[in-house]
């Protein structure tokens, strides 16, 4: 099993037809076959995308993202469109109730996602991301722009706040022979669609994820959360062995998290604090970023 | 992006908050022809640097016993005497680190009556993705002392943005700063300005403190910090043009033109990563071999070869690099346009220091094919634990 994604998600791109999507959707297709079923552009409906290997690819576009899900039966869309327009690009999957929106683009401004939380409060919808890589099941399904060749089909569940440390994880836990489940990367913004705990609950109730990494970073207090989590659910009896790390344990303080934000989390958001709290609620955490796959073979051998 | 007091008032006025009637000026020969537009008998000069702190804060070049950054005037000529005795100064807070900050412009205010001073912020509350009012009944004060000592003193009131604010929760704000009568009329109005100016300027974060209440009753918005969301700045070309770079880095400047993520650090060892999570663990990582990072660079996810070769020249520009570590985990980067950037910087601006790179990920065997081929120096490593290994190494033995 798998959590969210598997081979029979069919996919489709909002933001298809430019230079980014282009080429992470030629990988996703490369990959396994992932099901990239259409692609959604405004002024393009009725063309045809055709993918760059050989052209052997090609994908129909529609005009919204309404008449795609109709045309194909996706359960899943993709983004990457520019910032200026992401927001609203979310906001049209949501209404054309696509269960799964994954969100890769970065920059987009805060408010917009303000916006997109409420409606997204309000719909069935589930938001991955934004400035997020995206998820990944070994061998039956891409959607973002992990890269597909570190991945090897196994058992621990990979879920990170940052993109590139995602790739650590998962590179890490192939080499040392245990691969994964799924991987998934929730992004770094501070107003985001599927939080830790989410995903968290995911792993927890499936049957082959049979050990998890959690990556966290320094600022708000999404890992205090997770780690409160994990605790509770152990002492009704759920519980698999966890390996995580926290990035920026050496950031100077003061220069990315404006004063009164650190007010509202009350003193949380330091690297010390997240740690102290993910080992409170028996996780071990990693000292290095380069040994989470070390520390998690070491782990389960006991 | 930060701006000054001055400017974070002009933006309240026009969305028509209270604040005093004020001047800003660059040198002290505008300082008698500001005094005589504000009616007085009290004006106040104050610094515009982008820091708090600044009453308390004290100029380096005029003594410990000098009067601070903020100060009262009771005729034009302590005005022109006060302007002449900061500005070109180097003021030192607590937020500024103890270079401090040169005064290059003044506000000189109008002054007010105060009966209470009160605490108000606005930010986006990331536990709730709404935006949010801070507030406190103990202005005046550093709000993190508060937040420390007596934490039930702050209040937080999300505001739902469907509606945004309602008279219910602007009852709420008024309620938590224990405001009655004229004041109350007033900050109910206020509530909805702060929260429009808010969000039609994509504010990051809007602190108000002090916000006082006057002897007449009224309340005024007597400091004001603004800070922008860098993202939603291409929608507010008027907004851009309050930036103030003399503020900043130059280095963090020049970054910011090619669109990089820098922080200027005190180590030695220059970083060039890709994504803010890695670049941050690459500097855990080289402490933890007992270096320290000279920079957190994060060349984000769709850089260019343009990109990198300027994230190169800004590493090597500082003169305390004494090695270059280049981690990269390609994505959506992929790994032959950072070799190519690596490349094409070298090949421009020479190299005088160790360079280790660790390439994974997209198109990897691509990029270190381009570096192989190169004919350059560089010390190849496997892995994240073997590049930060070998680059502190080698740093150790070139000194």
């Amino acid at each position: 099993m798998s959590i969210i994604v598997d081979k029979n998600t069919k996919v489709i791109v909002q933001g298809l037809t430019g230079k980014t999507g282009t080429f992470h959707t030629e990988q996703a297709l490369e990959y396994y076959g992932t099901q990239m079923v259409a692609g959604v552009h405004p002024k393009k409906g009725g063309e045809t995308w055709s993918a760059g290997m050989d052209g052997a690819a090609s994908l129909p576009i529609f005009a919204s993202v309404g008449e795609a899900k109709e045309a194909t039966g996706a359960d899943a869309s993709v983004i990457y469109v520019p910032p200026a327009g992401a927001g609203a690009a979310i906001i049209e999957a949501i209404d054309a109730e696509i269960p799964f929106i994954v969100c890769i683009t970065e920059g987009i401004p805060v408010m917009d996602m303000v916006k997109v939380k409420d409606r997204l409060d309000k719909s069935n919808s589930m938001l991955l991301g934004p400035n997020c890589p995206g998820i990944l099941t070994p061998e039956e399904c891409k959607i973002g722009i992990m890269p597909g060749s570190i991945f090897k089909k196994g058992s621990v569940g990979v879920v990170s706040r940052s993109g590139t440390l995602t790739y650590e994880a998962v590179f890490q836990t192939s080499q040392v022979g245990l691969g994964q489940t799924t991987a998934v990367g929730i992004g770094g913004d501070p107003v985001k669609g599927t939080e830790f705990i989410d995903v968290l609950e995911k792993f927890l109730a499936d049957d082959e994820t049979q050990s998890i990494i959690m990556i966290g970073e320094i600022g708000g207090s999404a890992e205090e959360d997770a780690a409160q989590f994990l605790a509770d659910e152990a002492k009704k009896g759920r519980k698999k062995p966890t390996v995580g790390f926290i990035a920026g344990r050496t950031a100077p303080p003061g220069r990315t998290m404006g004063h009164a934000g650190a007010i509202v989390s009350g003193g949380k958001g330091g690297a010390e604090d997240k740690i102290a709290a993910m080992e409170a609620a028996g996780i071990k955490v990693s000292p290095s970023p380069a040994r989470l796959g070390t520390t998690l073979a070491e782990l389960l051998k006991g | 992006m930060n701006i000054h007091e001055h400017q974070a008032k002009a933006v309240l006025k026009s969305f028509g908050a209270p604040v005093a009637e004020g001047v800003a000026i660059f040198s002290a020969d505008e300082a008698a022809a500001a005094a005589d537009k504000l009616p007085g008998p009290l004006w106040v000069v104050k610094s515009q640097i982008h820091a708090g702190g600044r009453g308390k804060g004290k100029f380096k070049e005029l003594g410990p016993d000098a009067k601070g950054g903020v100060r009262l005037a009771f005729s034009k000529e302590d005005v022109i005497a006060n302007a002449k005795d900061m500005l070109g100064n180097t003021l030192v807070t607590h937020q500024t680190g103890p270079e401090g900050k040169q005064v290059n412009r003044l506000y000189i205010e109008d002054g007010a009556d105060i009966a209470t001073e009160l605490y108000c912020s606005l930010l986006v509350n990331r536990e709730t993705g709404q935006v949010a009012f801070v507030v406190s009944t103990e202005g005046g004060m550093d709000i993190e002392d508060v937040a420390h000592e007596t934490p039930e003193k702050i209040q937080t009131i999300n505001i739902d943005p469907a509606t945004g604010v309602t008279d219910a929760s602007a009852a709420a704000v008024c309620d938590a700063l224990k405001l009655e009568g004229q004041a109350r009329d007033d900050m109910m109005g206020l509530a909805k300005i702060l929260y429009t100016a808010f969000c039609e300027k994509d504010m990051a974060m809007l602190e108000i403190n002090p916000l006082i209440v006057m002897d007449n009753g009224h309340v005024r918005v007597l400091d004001a910090k603004v800070s922008f969301d860098g993202n939603a700045l291409f929608r507010h070309p008027d907004i851009m043009e309050l930036r103030d770079t003399t503020e900043e880095d130059e280095k963090e400047i020049e970054a910011s033109k090619y669109d990089l993520a820098y922080v200027a650090l005190d180590g030695d060892i220059g970083c060039m990563v890709n994504g803010a999570g890695l670049a941050m663990a690459t500097m855990d990582i080289i402490k933890l071999y007992g270096a320290e990072p000279a920079n957190f660079l994060d060349v984000g996810g769709g850089a260019t070869t343009e990109k990198v070769t300027a994230a190169f020249k800004i590493i090597t520009a500082d003169p305390n690099v004494k090695g270059i570590l280049v981690n990269i985990f390609g994505g959506i980067m992929r790994c032959d346009v950072i070799a190519e950037g690596v490349v094409t910087a070298v090949k421009d601006v020479g190299l005088q220091v160790p360079l280790v790179v660790r390439l994974e990920g997209t198109n990897v065997a691509k990029g270190k094919q381009i570096i192989n081929e190169s004919g350059l120096n560089v010390i190849a490593a496997d892995d994240l634990d073997d590049a930060a290994q070998k680059i502190v190494a080698a740093v150790k033995e070139a000194n």
